[in-house]
C-alpha cells in the first residue's frame, strides 16, 4: 500500500516537477513569476490532444510537435508581455504575466470551449506487477519521459554553451552582459526550455488522467511554482526535489483520508518549510548588506 | 437618498456600481498593505471572504443587525490577518507573496469543509441590506481615513518601511508592529467590503474567493498607480466597468480584457496615476505661488 502510494506519488510529483523547473530557471535569471506558465503547460495539453485526435499521430510525435509548439509560444509571451517590462517594478511584469495568463485561458475556451475534452488513448496500457506493487504503462512512461528531459537539461545547463551562459545570467545579470552574453537571447531561450518542458507535462498529465481542460493549468501551475518555491527558487534540482516531494506528499494526503484538503496540502508544506527555511530547501540564504 | 438613485438607474447599472463601491473599498485596503508598506499580498480575496462570511453567518444564524454584523466581520477579518501575519510578516518580498497567497487558499479550503459555511453548497438565505447609498458613504469615509493615515505619523512609518526597512528601524520605527498594524487595517476594510458583498450578492460560495480574486484585487492596485489612492480608485474603475463595456463583443470579452491588462501594463509601467501628484496638478497656483515666495526669498 505504501510503496504503491510512493510510486503514484512519483508519477504526479515527475509532473509538477517538469513544470516547477519553467518557473525556477526564469525566475533564476529574471526574476519574474510567470504565472502565464501553468496556461503554456495546458497548451501543450491541448497541442498533444489536437495531434492525436486530429492528425492520428502517435505518443513520441504528438510529445515532440507539443513542446516545439509551446516553445515557439513561449519565446513570443517573453518577446510580448514581458520584455518591455524589464527595466519595471516586479508587481507590474507580474500584473502583466496575469493578463497573459487570463488571454491564454480564454483564447482556449473559445476554441475547444470550456468543457474537459477526452485524451485518446495512445498506448495499449498495460499493468504490471512488481511484488506487491502495480506500475502501469503510462505511468513508467511518465517516468521515464521526465528522467530523460531531465538529464538532458541537465546536460544542457552544465556542459553546452547557452546553459553555461545562462547559468552565468542567473549569477549576475549585468556582469554576464558585459563579458559578451546576448542576455536577450539568453532569456529567449529560457523561455523556450521551459516551455517545452512544461508542453511535455502537459501532455503526459492529459494521458494520465485521460482528460485535458482549459482551467487545467490553474491549479497545476500554482502547485508547480509552490514546488519551486519550496526546492529554493532558482536552483534547478531544487525544482526537482520540491515537485517530487510536493506529488508524494499529496497522494500520501490523499491515501491519508484528507482528500477534500487536497489543494491545500501543498500550500500547508510549503508555508511549514518557508517558516523554517525561508529560501526553501535548496536555496542559498539570501545575504542582506546595509 | 437610495429612491433618488431608483429612479434615475436601472438596477442592473445600481448592481455594478453598488459592486464597484465595493471594489474601492477593498482595493483601498490591499493599497494600504501593498502599496504603502511595500508588502506583497497575494491572498487578499481570502479576508475579503472571512469578512462576507463572518457577517452573512452572523446576521442569518444568530439575527444579528447587518450594521453590527458588518463591523464584525471586518474585525474577524483583522484577526485572521493578525494571526496569520505573525508568521508570515517575517518573510519579505516574493516569499511573502506566495505564503499569503497559500494562506488565502487554505482559508477557501477551510470555508469548503466547514458546516456552518455550507461547505461546497455554499451560504444562502441572506437579506439584501447592502444598497448603493451605502455602499457611497462607506467608499468616502474609507477614503478618508486613507487621506488621514497618509499624512499621519503612522502613514510615514508605512512609507519608510517601504522605502528601507533597516532605515526606519534604526529611525526607531518597530518595522514588526508596523507592519502587522498595516497588514489587519488593511484586511480590515476587505472584511468590511466582504460584509458589503454577501449582503448585496445574497449567495456566497467558496469557489468565488478563490486566487483569481485576489489576483484581481492586485490589478486594480497596481494598474491604477501603487500607492495612488486616486489612482486606485480610477483603475478599480476600469477594471470593473470593462467587461461591462467589452459586452459588445460578448465572446472575446475576457480575452481582450487580458490582452488590455498587458498592453496597460507596457505603456504606463507605473499604473495608470502612478507617477502624477494630482494635488500638483490642481492646486498649481498654490505651488507657483510657493515656488515665486522661494525665488524671491532666495534672490
Amino acid at each position: 500500500m505504501f510503496e504503491q502510494q510512493i510510486i503514484n506519488g512519483l508519477t504526479l510529483g515527475s509532473v509538477y516537477a517538469l513544470i516547477a523547473l519553467g518557473y525556477t530557471m526564469v525566475y533564476g535569471i529574471i526574476q519574474l513569476i510567470n504565472f502565464a506558465h501553468g496556461e503554456i503547460y495546458m497548451i501543450g495539453a491541448f497541442a498533444g490532444v489536437t495531434m492525436v485526435t486530429m492528425l492520428g499521430q502517435g505518443f513520441f510525435v504528438s510529445i515532440t510537435v507539443a513542446m516545439l509548439v509551446c516553445m515557439v509560444l513561449g519565446v513570443v509571451l517573453e518577446r510580448v508581455a514581458y520584455r518591455p517590462l524589464r527595466k519595471s517594478t516586479r508587481l507590474a511584469a507580474l500584473i502583466s504575466a496575469i493578463g497573459a495568463s487570463i488571454f491564454l485561458q480564454n483564447a482556449m475556451m473559445l476554441w475547444k470551449g470550456p468543457q474537459p475534452v477526452g485524451f485518446p488513448q495512445v498506448i495499449n496500457d498495460a499493468i504490471y506487477h512488481i511484488g506487491p506493487i502495480e506500475v502501469s504503462k503510462v505511468q513508467l512512461i511518465i517516468l521515464a519521459t521526465s528522467a530523460i528531459l531531465m538529464a538532458v537539461l541537465n546536460y544542457i545547463i552544465k556542459y553546452v554553451k547557452i546553459g553555461k551562459a545562462m547559468r552565468a545570467a542567473s549569477q549576475d545579470y549585468d556582469t554576464a552582459s558585459l563579458m559578451g552574453i546576448n542576455i536577450n537571447r539568453v532569456i529567449s531561450f529560457t523561455f523556450a526550455i521551459g516551455s517545452a518542458l512544461a508542453a511535455a507535462a502537459g501532455v503526459l498529465v492529459g494521458m494520465y488522467f485521460n482528460s485535458v481542460a482549459p482551467l487545467m493549468g490553474v491549479m497545476a501551475g500554482l502547485k508547480a511554482f509552490c514546488a519551486a518555491v519550496l526546492g529554493g527558487i532558482g536552483s534547478i534540482p531544487g525544482a526537482m526535489l520540491g515537485g517530487i516531494f510536493l506529488g508524494v506528499a499529496e497522494t500520501m494526503g490523499i491515501a491519508a483520508g484528507f482528500s477534500t484538503y487536497k489543494d491545500a496540502i501543498a500550500f500547508t508544506l510549503l508555508i511549514i518549510v518557508l517558516l523554517f527555511k525561508p529560501t526553501g530547501l535548496l536555496g542559498k540564504p539570501i545575504q542582506r548588506k546595509v | 437618498m437610495n429612491q433618488i438613485f431608483e429612479s434615475i438607474l436601472d438596477p442592473y447599472y445600481m448592481q455594478v456600481l453598488t459592486l464597484l463601491g465595493i471594489y474601492i473599498i477593498a482595493a483601498l485596503g490591499l493599497n494600504l498593505i501593498t502599496g504603502a508598506t511595500g508588502m506583497f499580498s497575494f491572498g487578499h480575496a481570502a479576508y475579503f471572504a472571512v469578512g462576507a462570511y463572518g457577517a452573512a453567518i452572523l446576521t442569518v444564524n444568530f439575527g444579528f443587525p447587518f450594521y453590527i454584523a458588518l463591523v464584525a466581520g471586518g474585525l474577524m477579518a483583522s484577526l485572521a490577518a493578525i494571526i496569520i501575519g505573525f508568521p508570515a510578516l517575517r518573510l519579505t518580498g516574493d516569499y511573502l507573496g506566495i505564503v499569503t497567497l497559500g494562506f488565502g487558499e487554505i482559508i477557501r479550503v477551510v470555508f469548503l469543509n466547514m458546516k456552518i459555511t455550507g461547505g461546497a453548497i455554499g451560504l444562502s438565505g441572506i437579506a439584501k441590506e447592502t444598497n448603493l447609498s451605502i455602499v457611497i458613504v462607506l467608499v468616502m469615509v474609507t477614503v478618508y481615513i486613507m487621506y488621514a493615515l497618509d499624512n499621519s505619523r503612522f502613514g510615514r512609518a508605512l512609507v519608510a518601511i517601504r522605502e528601507d526597512d533597516i532605515a526606519a528601524e534604526s529611525m526607531g520605527i518597530n518595522v514588526m508592529t508596523y507592519k502587522m498594524k498595516a497588514f489587519a487595517l488593511g484586511c480590515f476594510f476587505a472584511g468590511i467590503a466582504g460584509g458589503l458583498y454577501s449582503h448585496l450578492i445574497l449567495y456566497i460560495n467558496p469557489s468565488d474567493f478563490g486566487f483569481a480574486k485576489s489576483f484581481e484585487f492586485l490589478c486594480f492596485v497596481v494598474l491604477g498607480g501603487l500607492g495612488s489612492i486616486p489612482g486606485v480608485i480610477l483603475g478599480t474603475t476600469v477594471l470593473t466597468l470593462a467587461p461591462e463595456f467589452l459586452r459588445a463583443v460578448a465572446d472575446y470579452r475576457m480575452m481582450i480584457y487580458g490582452a488590455l491588462m498587458v498592453f496597460m501594463m507596457i505603456i504606463r509601467p507605473k499604473g495608470l496615476l502612478g507617477d502624477v501628484n494630482l494635488h500638483r496638478i490642481f492646486f498649481k497656483k498654490k505651488y507657483q505661488k510657493q515656488a515665486n515666495r522661494s525665488t524671491a526669498a532666495g534672490g
